[in-house]
């Protein structure tokens, strides 16, 4: 069990920048998850860590050991990968048994750590079997008891519920959720899954284009974006961005939108841009008859406990989440108003949030 | 349903009618295939004059007389001098001397099989192992040139080899590799290397890398990781590879006629060429095919799981 320090961690592949400056520290015990869409480097960071790939640039500390040039094998870490890895021509136990057999252990405590390992994970009765018969849900287990049994100083995980059905996905979700709290080692999982992200992080990083956008709990990441980028990626249906006008001091409380003006946090800093974005999400967004904005009902999506409204208005087509008691139909006309103190601006020109009480006591890594 | 629809979906169950005909087409392409193969066996067990009767023979009294012939060499002597050596000792010799003749010494064919052999499995395992490691660096390394490698090893087989036998036959002269087993071998592999190349490649893209990355974090070195981890699971692939190879270098003639003759020679140009009294002796000619074939009956048949794995590895993924 270790803390993992990364320090201006770079990586080009040729032309090609995948990982560009980026740092982090990740705290002893925790689980940490680095979220993106594909390509956005968090698979190759966590190669780098894990020594399958060597950094251009930057450092990589694990446990306080300067690890950036040593082979995979010599920094004492598991990796779980999506696709289980597992060797096809080895059976249950020899698969999860590998890592001790390669490393020299006695073979009596080879077996006692197998079946310990094998308890945990609810795969004893399989030990004998060959991986043929074996569910998905089942291999992947075996995968994590082939990580487990190193007892390594942190654990690396590459979307490792990417290739299960996603009814496996949630059950193996909550399990791996279970197994850390037990286990407790550091963990670092890569995803592009939001859900999955926001489900099981102590941390989230959220990585787009070779950069880390913001890391922070996953509440803090949901309800105080960034950027616009964090903004738009996290939350389902996704954040509603309005145009408006840009040039406000600091202080300002609102906001020009076409059709209506917006009450807004107050802004700690001024918004230089000519033009920026207002964010609100469907949550945050009611239909209420004197709202600052108008627009007609061009769909309602009737989710059960809540029902999802599209509204197109003089700003551009809004989705808003309402009860399932709201009762409005398709072509009627309505008000919509928001929820102040819960929205973002976006300056146009960094894509950065404009800093405003929405911000206060906020941790940003 | 339409009746177009359910006609594309034929690929799966199939008719009571429609397995009649294929089983009925299987053995008719069958017996077309074997007969020749089946004459052959039947042959090495005819007496010579019965292998060259008109019209042929079906049914006839068999003997070993072609296998002897094939593994002696006789001289053909008068009665008195037969009788005066007394009974023969084994049952060839007995054999023989029904013919009026008696046994001077071993044929070569012995040894021209031995070449086979050593030629065959020795180009074989060369162009496998060569073809393993060079596979599965084209398969993981960044190899400058890499495409312009891979085509150029292809482009060695665009044309027959047998185009560049003078060339060949001049410079395996020059070097003293002329009728030795090395310069055979060296040549079969020479020419199985490109078709092994690019058969294990298809077999090691197929591994995901993560099979020798996890193995690497686990506590191998690389090589290690090749050994245990990527080699085991190119066993159908190797074995594959290794069939065709055999089969070529096996089968070669044309070369093996050209740079062979005392020493080195193999099987295949040696066969035809066993004579008889007055012409050539079918039987021994039939029974040494017959040998011949042997080898790679047994090696496909052992290796038939791995092979039929071999082959249509890839063709489905998983």
């Amino acid at each position: 069990m270790a803390e993992i320090r990364v320090r201006n961690l770079h990586k080009a592949f040729g032309p090609f920048t995948a990982v560009g400056d980026v740092s982090f520290t990740i705290a002893d015990g925790e689980f940490f998850v680095m979220l993106g869409p594909s390509g956005c480097g968090k698979t190759t960071t966590l190669r780098m860590i894990a020594g399958l790939e060597m950094p251009s640039a930057g450092s990589i500390h694990i446990g306080g050991e300067d690890v950036t040039m040593l082979r995979g094998a010599k920094r004492d870490i598991a990796f779980v990968f999506q696709l289980f890895a597992l060797y096809p021509h080895m059976n249950v136990r020899q698969n999860i048994s590998f890592p001790l057999r390669v490393q020299g252990f006695p073979r009596r405590e080879i077996r006692a750590r197998t079946d310990e390992v094998a308890r945990i994970l609810r795969i004893d009765h399989l030990l004998d079997r060959p991986l043929g018969g074996l569910s998905s849900g089942d291999r992947q287990r075996v995968a994590l008891g082939r990580a487990l049994v190193r007892r390594a100083k942190a654990f690396l995980l590459d979307e490792p519920l990417g290739a299960l059905d996603a009814e496996f996905r949630e059950l193996m979700c909550e399990e791996l959720r279970l197994l850390h709290k037990r286990v407790g080692a550091t963990s670092v999982y890569v995803t592009h899954d939001q859900i999955e992200a926001m489900a099981m992080a102590d941390r989230v990083c959220v990585m787009d284009k070779g950069a880390v956008l913001q890391i922070g709990r996953p509440i803090e990441v949901y309800d105080r974006p960034a950027t616009r980028f964090v903004a738009g990626f996290i939350g389902s249906p996704s954040m509603n961005f309005l145009p408006a006008d840009g040039g406000l001091p600091a202080g300002s409380e609102v906001i020009r939108v076409p059709g209506g003006t917006v009450a807004i946090p107050r802004l700690h800093e001024a918004l230089t841009s000519p033009d920026a974005v207002l964010g609100a999400r469907p949550e945050h967004t009611r239909l209420c008859a004197d709202g600052p904005l108008r627009g007609r009902v061009i769909n309602v999506d009737y989710l059960g406990a809540r029902q999802l409204i599209t509204v197109d208005t003089g700003a551009g087509r809004l989705r808003v989440r309402a009860d399932n008691t709201v009762r409005v139909g398709t072509g009627e006309t309505v008000g919509i108003g928001f929820r102040t103190e819960s929205l973002v601006v976006f300056d146009t020109v960094t894509d950065r949030a404009v800093r405003s009480t929405l911000f206060d006591g906020a941790v940003h890594g | 349903m339409s009746r177009a629809s359910t006609a594309a979906h034929s690929v799966g169950e199939a008719t009571p009618a429609g397995k009649a005909l294929a089983a009925a087409l299987v053995i008719g392409y069958a017996l077309i295939t074997m007969v020749p193969l089946v004459w052959i066996v039947l042959t090495g067990f005819k007496s010579p004059p019965d292998s060259i009767a008109y019209p042929p023979k079906v049914v006839f009294e068999p003997t070993l007389e072609g296998y002897v012939n094939l593994f002696t060499t006789r001289s053909r002597q008068t009665e008195a001098y037969i009788e005066s050596l007394g009974p023969p000792q084994t049952w060839y010799e007995e054999l023989v001397r029904k013919r009026n003749m008696v046994i001077t010494g071993p044929s070569r064919f012995a040894g021209r099989y031995m070449n086979s052999i050593i030629i065959g499995f020795g180009s074989t395992f060369l162009a496998v192992f060569l073809g393993t490691l060079a596979a599965y660096a084209f398969s993981r390394f960044k190899v400058p040139l890499k495409d312009d490698l891979l085509f150029f090893i292809l482009s060695t087989r665009m044309m027959p080899p047998i185009a560049v036998a003078i060339p060949i036959y001049l410079m395996y002269r020059t070097l003293g590799l002329s009728d030795t087993a090395l310069g055979m071998i060296l040549l079969y592999t020479a020419v199985n290397v490109s078709l092994a190349v690019w058969l294990l490649k298809g077999f090691v893209d197929e591994i995901p890398r993560e099979y020798e990355e996890a193995a690497v974090i686990d506590g191998y070195t690389r090589l290690q990781a090749f050994w245990k981890v990527v080699l085991p699971q190119m066993r159908a692939g190797i074995a594959a590879t290794a069939i065709f190879c055999l089969i070529f270098a096996w089968n070669e003639y044309a070369f093996a006629l050209l740079l062979t003759s005392g020493t080195a020679q193999t099987a295949p140009p040696f066969i035809p060429i066993i004579i008889g009294e007055g012409g050539l002796d079918w039987p021994a000619v039939a029974a040494g095919t017959t040998l011949f074939l042997l080898p790679i009956v047994v090696f496909t048949v052992v290796l038939r799981n791995q092979l039929l794995r071999g082959i249509t590895f890839g063709a489905v993924r998983k």
